[in-house]
């Protein structure tokens, strides 16, 4: 079985964000940059299919030269060979093309990325990847087993989760479930050593453009003071609610 | 595979007036019955048809009442009767609602099957996906709108390059708003596919409020001490008609289940009111909430960074300050019906 774990760098979820350049690009000074939290869910669920049913894993992801750091992170996690797609990601549909370019070219069973990644937030690359592939799609994936061809899983729907079976080739988006936050792991020494070794692939990119531009940046509105009410007054909170907030 | 190539790209000509039809998603729920969002999605459709012109047709698949939505705007309100349509499937949902009603722009929740839908309807309109739009579009040909970035803590103005757009809306952006007219309400039965995914069962939250649509968001953190008290959470939140949501360690150490964690690396809400009790407020956890339009914070320790963010703040033990809140509301609600 062989499968393709999309990830992609983004900020350390402690960073401040910043823009620069009058407000039309995000200000990286300072920034530190770690695998998509997403990402590594199914990274992680890849490592096991690994591990326990002999799975070949290929790490994969659209950048420059950049963000090799964490490719080189996914191999020494465990990831077999990595490849970086060499084309500056737009948006989720170009990305969703060289992807799709790829998986194409080689002999993928299962596709996994994460449902979202925490800089464009644009939930769009696996459901895209999935329509273009014509393969089966399984968003909000919380739970997966796989037995041969057959693929049994869960996701999250809106009010409440499904139980859901598909063959092989698939596309899966994961969050938190598919593996536990305790399962994730940070590499070791050998790991490391290792993945000096192991082969990161540069691939030129299919071309494919972007469909939407990002015109300016803003911060959101910050709040203004907090009014302080005391522990002993909480009809004060209710008579605010009401009268300022409008919200009882 | 890659069906689009160059087709449909936009070609700028601000001589030539283009007339925009929107299309609008209106979810419903296991019942039959609107969810929150759909009048909302109205609502924002007939205020981009009344810069740019254009009907406004809502699809929605097996509504109970059809009807319940036609003060928002809609022309038309085409109930969709296909028995497949009763679950849930991002290939056939998009499929549906593409052969349902054409448009420029088709305008969707960002709810989970908003989103899991969007890119498949993206790719069969040859439209360009904007996902997680804030606010109204600033320009409508080409489609230029504001849409949530870093979780958060950003926000991008993003132009489409194509002619036609598909484009998911936060929860609680801009709200419903009634119109003047009433829509035409119709059924229809559309081609529709096998789905790839079979589903093989389905366990639902029954009579719960969404924590993403939710106007009120009750949410506990590590100050709570353990699972065993969340009663007053939830107590507190259906007494305000609200949903209960958490922080991110309550959610990793298994005190609640994984689709309440709100925050960066979980849900992003946008409600009326958030309360947040014991609650440190993290900046991973401030990104997801900060869209609240009213943030009160309960927490022991008067210099939790929390505070700096909420408009209403107390200081104080939350296991004396909930449940009198709780008294104190109900008092009021006696008082006030």
């Amino acid at each position: 079985m062989n499968v393709l774990v999309c990830i992609s760098q983004v900020p350390d979820t402690t960073a401040k964000i910043e823009f620069t350049d009058g407000n039309r690009a995000f200000d990286t000074t300072g920034i530190s940059f770690v695998i998509n939290p997403y990402d590594e869910f199914g990274l992680t669920r890849a490592i096991w299919l690994q591990e326990k049913q002999g799975a070949r894993v290929t790490a994969v992801t659209v950048g420059d030269a950049s963000v090799e750091p964490s490719l080189r992170k996914a191999l020494a996690l465990g990831a077999d060979n990595a490849i970086r797609i060499d084309a500056e990601p737009k948006d989720s549909y170009q990305v969703a093309e060289e992807l799709a370019a790829l998986v194409e070219a080689g002999e993928y069973d299962l596709v996994v990325a994460g449902k979202e990644s925490i800089d464009y937030n644009g939930e769009a690359v696996p459901g895209f990847l999935a329509a273009m592939l014509d393969w089966p799609f399984v968003n909000g994936c919380i739970q997966l087993e796989i037995e041969g061809r057959e693929a049994c899983a869960q996701r999250e729907i809106d009010g409440g989760r499904e139980v859901v079976s598909f063959p092989l080739p698939a596309v899966i988006a994961g969050q938190k479930g598919l593996v536990e936050e305790k399962d994730l792991k940070i590499p070791n020494m050998r790991g490391i050593v290792m993945a000096r070794k192991k082969p990161l692939t540069v691939k030129e990119p299919v071309g494919a453009p972007a469909e939407i531009r990002a015109e300016g940046f803003e911060k959101p509105a910050s709040k203004s003071a907090v009014t302080l009410i005391d522990a002993d007054r909480l009809d004060e909170l209710i008579k605010c609610l009401h009268e300022e907030a409008k919200v009882i | 595979m890659l069906t689009r190539g160059s087709q449909g790209h936009l070609t700028p000509n601000p001589e030539v007036w283009i007339e925009m039809n929107t299309v609008v998603f209106a979810e419903t729920n296991s019942e039959g019955k609107f969810r929150k969002s759909a009048a909302e999605l109205i609502s924002y459709a007939k205020h981009i048809a009344g810069t740019a012109g254009g009907r406004v047709v809502a699809v929605t698949f097996g509504a109970s009442e059809p009807g319940d939505l036609s003060r928002y705007g809609a022309d038309e309100i085409a109930n969709l009767t296909d028995k497949e349509l009763n679950r849930f499937s991002p290939e056939i949902w998009a499929q549906a609602l593409s052969e349902a009603a054409q448009g420029e722009i088709y305008i969707l929740s960002h709810s989970n099957d908003g989103a899991s839908m969007a890119p498949f309807l993206a790719l069969k309109r040859h439209a360009a996906l904007v996902t997680g739009a804030i606010a109204y579009p600033s320009a409508v040909s080409p489609l230029r709108v504001k849409r949530n970035a870093f979780s958060g803590k950003g926000i991008v103005e993003v132009v489409v390059q194509r002619e036609k757009a598909v484009l998911t809306l936060m929860p609680n952006s801009v709200g419903k708003k009634e119109s003047g007219s009433q829509s035409e309400i119709t059924e229809k039965s559309v081609h529709l596919d096998a789905p790839k995914v079979r589903v093989k069962s389905r366990e639902l939250a029954q009579g719960k409020i969404d924590v993403k649509e939710a106007n009120v968001v009750v949410s506990g953190g590590r100050g709570l001490k353990g699972p065993e008290n969340w009663g007053m959470i939830e107590e507190l939140s259906e007494l305000l008609n609200g949903a209960t949501a958490c922080s991110k360690p309550v959610s990793d150490m298994g005190w609640r289940p994984h689709s309440e964690h709100v925050g960066q690396t979980g849900k992003t809400i946008a409600p009326d009111l958030y309360i947040a009790i014991g609650i440190s407020g993290a900046i991973q956890h401030l990104a997801g909430v900060n869209g609240s339009k009213n943030i009160v914070v309960i927490n022991s320790d008067p210099d939790a960074p929390f505070f700096q963010a909420a408009d209403y703040g107390i200081v104080g033990d939350l296991f004396k300050v909930v449940p009198e809140l709780i008294a104190k509301l109900k008092e009021y609600h006696t008082q006030n019906g």
